[in-house]
């Protein structure tokens, strides 16, 4: 992370950093909004401009870009965690390891040290405070990240293991695999959704964030909660309006009473729905949208 | 009394609206429970008062005390979270990074480093519409431990069901398939799977039956927007029926349903005799017959 500030103090954001190594969050409070729909049309019609482009879906948990954009795959890389493996050799069980745990990861029973994996943070106390090095650290697998080569970009992926429950670890080793193979493109981040770690996680390195809503009361109030988080972090972000056209003008309102600015709105269209069902990119066929795509494009570029 | 908890993966697919139509339909027989602390909802559609409000404490961050640190430097050393960093010369904790382990404060040679609780959110228990009550909570803004939160809901919810002695809660989850998912589901009597007939759907779909197969909790499920893509809705038929989980509705892409969550209304309150809210209800008898 610390990295990430660097580079930002240095670069002024103009239409120029457009073209060489900005970072993009697109975000929502609320799911279903649309995040995955402008993350891959962007990428894929800012290719289309000439652009060296990567995505990566951060939306570890349930990572879907990967079923609008046609690629192949390139790379796999398996992600671990670190942690503590008991060994009984030199334990004296003097509970140490268990004292020191913050998070009930550890348990010494009378005669044997358990640990549980799932609950480890992989702060190393146990491990570095045994006086006896026997809880030496391992790695085991959460997930993996994937590298993809579409057409005319570049598409990494995180993915969780089914029923490991740390998403940020994997997260902060996408955003690391992104930034170190791809040093010299602009970077789409395609965030999941909240308002809670994850979405810090996938926030906090980037230049600028997109948060996606709709103008119905749920927008509205998943919006306020994702703004609070960006102005928590001191986050530069904008708003994007989707499905415009249901509900009312609280969403508007509110972000002009609060000087966020709206950066682009999509038009409500069944269109785009059954496109989107089936998988497709929606800016090829249906102009509005891409439209909208190029007021995003106008936007960022000119960031100041 | 059975609790009943729906999820679905992928947000935007109705999961809330569906809740809250269900808990708008059985009424005072029903405590709701909202464990989407994220980003929650089901408040604004059953008109939460928020009477009563109690402070969540959870996780801790550590604290340098400028007078006693002597800047050794131990402490940036053993922390693998990147938390400490020196300002101007001074060690300093970045509380958004600091995941509360301790590890910092046990080596400090000079017990510079104390470690402080934090306030993580808000929880609520409201009276809502049809003479019923919710338990309902708002995480802190950029706070952690939404599982630890979810939890908290649930075992409030669940001492006050048993209280006022309901047959029904009905639990609005988290998406995703991580912590604060498995915390919503524990303890479920069935859960309702609501999905949408789209790639993305029957994708996070697949991921979070998964979930609930490894925990051997029963499952149903919903298809919302059944009619976007039919042929996508059929591959997600077929993939519940190799799986034994049965589809309690298949619902339509209806503007009743945009239009009732513009005005912030369960659908069966907005028009009960439109057809969507005829299928709602059938979808809500037999998710009972099925919990019971």
């Amino acid at each position: 992370m610390k990295v990430l500030e660097e580079d930002k103090a240095e670069e002024k954001l103009t239409i120029g950093v457009l073209t060489t190594k900005m970072k993009l969050t697109i975000a929502s409070g609320k799911g279903g909004t649309g995040k995955t729909t402008v993350s891959a049309n962007l990428t894929s019609y800012l290719a289309s401009m000439g652009k060296k482009v990567v995505l990566a879906d951060l939306d570890v948990e349930e990572p879907n870009s990967a079923l609008f954009i046609k690629s192949d795959l390139k790379n796999t890389k398996i992600c671990n965690k670190m942690v503590p493996v008991w060994e009984s050799e030199n334990c004296t069980l003097c509970g140490e390891c268990a004292r020191v745990c913050n998070f009930n990861a550890i348990v010494a029973l009378p005669s044997e040290i358990l640990v549980f994996p799932e609950l480890c943070h992989s702060c190393y106390a146990c491990s570095e405070l045994c006086p006896t090095n026997s809880l030496p650290m391992n790695p085991i697998k959460i997930g993996e990240i994937k590298e993809y080569e579409a057409e005319n970009f570049s598409f990494v992926e995180g993915r969780l293991d089914l029923g490991q429950e740390m998403a940020v670890p994997l997260i902060a080793q996408t955003i690391e695999y992104t930034d170190e193979n791809f040093k010299e493109h602009i970077k789409i981040f395609d965030a999941p959704p909240g308002t809670s770690c994850p979405v810090i996680e996938a926030s906090r390195g980037s230049d600028f964030v997109l948060l996606i809503t709709e103008a119905t009361p749920f927008g509205l109030n998943d919006l306020k909660l994702a703004a609070q988080t960006m102005r928590v972090l001191k986050q530069n972000f904008g708003v994007i309006i989707n499905r415009d056209g249901i509900g009312d003008e609280n969403v508007q309102r509110y972000c002009q009473d609060e000087n966020i600015p709206i950066v682009t709105k999509i038009k409500n269209d069944k269109e785009v729905a059954k496109l989107y069902s089936k998988g497709e990119l929606i800016y090829p066929k249906i102009s509005h949208f891409k439209n909208s795509l190029d007021e995003i494009v106008e936007f960022i570029g000119g960031i100041k | 009394m059975k609790e009943i908890v729906v999820i679905s993966g992928k947000g935007g697919t109705g999961k809330t609206s569906l809740s809250a139509s269900f808990a708008y339909l059985e009424g005072s027989n029903t405590l709701v429970c909202d464990c989407d602390v994220d980003a929650a909802n089901m408040h604004l559609l059953l008109d939460a008062d928020f009477s009563q409000k109690e402070d969540f404490f959870s996780g801790e961050v550590a604290f340098i005390d400028e007078d006693l640190c002597t800047n050794c430097g131990e402490c940036k050393d053993v922390c693998r979270f990147d938390a400490i960093h020196v300002e101007d010369g001074q060690h300093r904790v970045d509380p958004i990074s600091c995941e509360g382990c301790w590890y910092c404060s046990r080596v400090c040679p000079t017990k510079a480093i104390s470690m402080n609780t934090q306030k993580a959110g808000d929880l609520f228990v409201s009276n809502i519409k049809q003479n019923s009550k919710m338990v309902h909570a708002k995480l802190g803004f950029a706070a952690e431990n939404s599982g630890k939160l979810v939890a908290k809901v649930k075992k409030t919810g669940a001492e006050l069901a048993k209280e006022i002695g309901v047959d029904y809660i009905i639990t609005d989850g988290s998406p995703g398939i991580g912590c604060p998912v498995i915390s919503s589901l524990s303890g479920a009597n069935l859960v309702v799977l609501v999905t949408e007939a789209t790639v993305s759907g029957l994708h996070d779909l697949q991921r979070v039956e998964k979930l609930v197969k490894t925990f051997s909790l029963k499952a149903v499920c919903i298809i919302n927007k059944f009619d976007l893509n039919e042929k996508m809705s059929h591959d997600i038929e077929e993939y519940l029926d190799k799986e034994g989980i049965e589809v309690v509705a298949k619902l339509p892409y209806d503007e009743t349903f945009t239009k009732a969550l513009a005005i912030a209304k369960p659908i069966v309150e907005y028009d009960k005799n439109a057809k969507l809210s005829s299928l709602v209800i059938k979808a809500w008898k037999k998710i009972k017959q099925k919990a019971n």
